[in-house]
């Protein structure tokens, strides 16, 4: 196995999750792309270890840690998207303008 | 390393159906016009990811995935879709109206990052063993080198579990805290 076919498949992953990002208008298909990008990124930590294997098996203890994170993030997120939907009955980020200059 | 070579090992077609299957899903959780679908997409990119790292010989990281993304993310995801969008299904004010200028970034970003790392790795080989890292090892980095990451980690948890109740809670009206008191 290449080290870049790993590489190249995370930079197209993390790709899709910038456009899904740019392009979607609810928040929490917002957030999906984000998990998408965490994910990209997630791949291209073990992959590394792999071709590295270091002594202590630092690629995936990171990834280890870039999973608890997201799944405090995405906690949450969820959560004030919540309390967003229970205040202006939308989950559309085009609708929160208030804090726009 | 031609493209003959590389496609006759068997583990290179297991990449090339697993790595289309990633490709595809993820795909559709950004293009798919139904906000449950696009979650389920997710689902079927994440499973692959984890059949990706069981190809890197990292067994235990593989099923952290899948047992917290899979197992319980999704799960949260689901709750808040069927929560924001009652009638779940087909909406046109899903997308941005311009997707251009979004799809040329996504591509140039790819673009670059692709041509870096083949550029800078070029056809590094990755030496599979074939044992899997042992979760032992994992556990004794954690608990040694990265104790005190693991720490903050822990705590970053706790901080979010307590925060998502207090944004999460809903705030009782006058008459029913006074109601609640006289109880």
């Amino acid at each position: 196995m290449l080290l870049n076919q790993f590489l190249v498949l995370g930079a197209a992953l993390f790709a899709m999750g910038v456009y899904g990002l740019l392009v979607r208008r609810n928040i929490v298909l917002i957030l999906l792309s984000v998990e998408l990008m965490l994910t990209a990124v997630n791949i291209n930590l073990v992959a590394f270890e792999a071709y590295l294997v270091t002594a202590d098996a630092v690629g995936q203890v990171f990834a280890i840690f870039v999973i608890t994170v997201a799944a405090a993030e995405v906690g949450i997120g969820l959560a004030i998207v919540l309390m967003i939907f229970r205040n202006r009955k939308s989950a559309n980020v085009d609708d929160l303008s208030l804090m726009r200059w | 390393m031609t493209f003959a070579d590389w496609i006759s090992q068997p583990v290179n077609w297991v990449f090339s159906v697993i790595g289309l299957a990633v490709l595809f899903s993820g795909f559709r959780v950004v293009t798919a016009k139904n906000v449950v679908h696009a979650a389920l997409y997710l689902v079927g990119a994440l499973a692959g990811t984890a059949g990706l790292f069981l190809l890197l010989s990292a067994e235990f990281v593989a099923w952290v995935l899948v047992l917290v993304y899979i197992g319980a993310v999704i799960v949260l995801f689901l709750f808040g879709i069927m929560i924001t969008r009652a009638p779940t299904g087909f909406d046109e004010g899903l997308d941005a109206d311009n997707k251009v200028m979004p799809a040329i970034l996504a591509a140039g970003m790819f673009l670059l990052m692709a041509w870096s790392s083949l550029d800078a790795f070029g056809t590094a080989l990755i030496s599979s063993t074939g044992t899997p890292t042992s979760t032992d090892l994992i556990g004794e980095s954690l608990l040694g080198r990265f104790v005190i990451p693991f720490e903050v980690v822990s705590f970053v948890l706790l901080a979010a579990l307590i925060g998502g109740i207090t944004i999460a809670r809903r705030d009782l009206t006058p008459a029913e805290e006074e109601e609640r008191a006289a109880v």
